[in-house]
């Protein structure tokens, strides 16, 4: 079964310097399961291939069935220095929650 | 000592909902209102403005907002906190004075927060040790203090504890971390110790909900954003505090928005990095040990929360020129509209090249296409395209180039790909680049100073 991640999870992504961070949280305990298993580093990295050009850090918050990933060298040099029409990252989250997954 | 205070968010940004304030101090019972004006470069703006005029240098939308609010504080005996002050809160004070004087109220003492602002002071800090070496890149600032623009220290929570301790209804401070401006009035009122770590870390959470205002009760929500009520009157935020370090964040019942476990975890996660190492000057959060439970409709209560000892430093933010900057974009219809602004920003960059212009960085975004989740987007049909607004930018250090890309635009209407539009407003102009140079300090270097001024 495939599964879109809009469905059991939302979040919120933002900036930090040229690093972006986007927050991933699970409705229930079963999504968080889900976002657990399947939400690694690496697909997060290759996901956003093109866009993270850095490293990929990430976090578990399991007392709010959270994950928080760190997107390096994602914001074209930072909020202030940035040409990017998304210079703080604010529609990363949205674009991660895109994800198909296969159960 | 109080059974609880509350604590409202007032602004989240310079630029928020200039009525929110407003709402939050005519709506129902609160005790602070704390208002975050400062961003990474807004200390550079605000110093470029008192290099011009040294009675300025704060957000100046704090005296008018004051005329409005001054006499419901003053009913009420609400204490404003903000970090307003910027690189001249003792000009702010005044200001606020002057209007105070105005309304024909007195009786009040503001508090000025001063210290933080260590530009003048930079080559004593030097070769006092402080390299102020850059967070990211490891380089000495002594590379950009020539084009430095501003240079500052986030304080924490203690020196705003001090103003109130000295009896101050309004705290006017520079740059002070968001987080302190929540947390300040719960040690001052429930007399925490400044050593009980996980208080400060619960006060703290506190603070990071409570500073970007509405993104903790449903603005920006990414959950079902479609079931938030009354986003054109929101309620920011409130944090009703107790003794024991719970807090409760809630909103007033008859402004809009909403607080839910969904709405509160958004903003949890909001610019966080390692969630068990959220570093202030006070103390160093536990973001793994938050827990939220529901305490009936729109109030989400916040407990458990752990935290671990300070750290020797203080956080340096400077800011420094980098150059220039210019952006300019145009609308492609359909046919082939993708293919159009493609086209057009080939011609755009073979017409500059010839020139001779240079940049650091010359980017193009097609939106309407992909240029908010770049490779991440989803391919489509380009028959099912119906426009596309092609985005160029240009950034660097030549000025000429920079001026000459804002010069080359609008012919693309006349010598480009057909059905265009949207060139409006004429040529777009260079702008100048403010970069952010983020360091540690000693904490022993440099002292808050806390100064009362009485109405």
């Amino acid at each position: 079964m495939k599964i879109r991640l809009k469905d059991i999870a939302h979040g919120r992504s933002g900036d930090k310097g040229d690093a972006a961070n986007v927050g991933i949280i699970a409705y229930d305990d079963e999504g968080y399961g889900i976002i657990k298993k399947h939400l690694t580093r690496e697909r997060v990295k290759e996901y956003f291939e093109g866009v993270c050009l850095g490293e990929v850090e990430r976090y578990e918050l399991p007392n709010l069935r959270a994950l928080n990933f760190i997107l390096h060298n994602t914001l074209g040099g930072g909020g202030t220095v940035s040409l990017k029409l998304d210079a703080q990252g604010k529609t990363l989250a949205a674009a991660l929650l895109r994800m198909e997954i296969e159960l | 000592m109080k059974e609880k205070i509350r604590i409202a968010s007032g602004q989240g940004f310079w630029g928020d909902l200039i009525e929110a304030p407003y709402w939050q101090v005519t709506s129902g019972d609160i005790d602070y209102l704390v208002m975050d004006y400062l961003a990474e470069v807004t200390m550079s703006i605000l110093q470029k403005q008192k290099n011009k005029d040294p009675q300025l240098g704060y957000a100046r939308d704090i005296p008018p907002l004051m005329r409005r609010i001054l006499p419901f504080c003053k009913e009420k005996g609400i204490k404003v906190i903000t970090n307003g002050g910027g690189v001249n809160p003792r000009a702010c004070a005044e200001a606020i004075a002057v209007v105070a004087g105005e309304l024909g109220i007195s009786g009040l003492k503001i508090a000025v927060v001063e210290g933080d602002n260590i530009k003048d002071r930079l080559d004593e800090l030097i070769d006092a040790g402080a390299a102020l070496e850059n967070m990211e890149t490891g380089e000495p600032v002594t590379m950009v203090k020539e084009k430095l623009l501003s240079a500052n220290v986030y304080f924490g929570a203690f020196p705003i504890v001090e103003a109130l301790q000295k009896g101050a209804d309004i705290v006017i401070t520079g740059r002070t971390t968001d987080t302190g401006l929540t947390l300040a009035p719960m040690i001052h009122e429930f007399g925490w110790d400044k050593e009980d770590f996980d208080k400060m870390a619960a006060g703290t959470v506190a603070g990071h909900i409570l500073e970007c205002g509405m993104q903790a009760t449903g603005g920006n929500f990414l959950g079902d954003w479609e079931s938030i009520e009354n986003m054109e009157k929101p309620g920011f935020p409130i944090a009703e505090a107790f003794p024991n370090g719970e807090v409760v964040i809630t909103k007033h019942e008859s402004l809009g928005g909403a607080v839910t476990i969904e709405t509160v975890s958004e903003q949890l996660l909001y610019e966080i990095g390692d969630p068990r190492e959220y570093i202030t000057p006070d103390c160093v959060a536990d973001f793994t040990t938050i827990q939220l439970s529901y305490d009936g409709k729109d109030r989400v209560k916040m407990s458990g929360v752990k935290g671990r000892p300070y750290t020797p430093f203080f956080k340096v933010s400077c800011s420094y020129e980098y150059g220039f900057s210019s952006f300019a974009t145009l609308t492609y219809s359909w046919p082939q509209a993708l293919t159009k602004a493609e086209a057009a920003d080939r011609i755009l960059r073979k017409r500059l090249e010839a020139l001779g212009c240079t940049f650091e960085e010359f980017r193009t975004e097609f939106v309407g296409y992909n240029a908010c989740h770049g490779n991440a987007a989803r391919e489509v049909d380009e028959d099912q395209i119906n426009e596309i607004m092609v985005r160029f930018a240009v950034r660097g250090q030549h000025r000429p180039s920079i001026e000459r890309f804002g010069q080359e635009i609008a012919p693309l209407i006349l010598t480009g790909p057909p059905a265009v539009t949207g060139f409006a407003g004429g040529r777009p102009k260079p702008s100048s680049v403010v970069a952010y140079w983020p360091a540690l300090i000693k904490k022993e270097l440099v002292i808050p100073v806390v100064n009362i001024v009485e109405i």
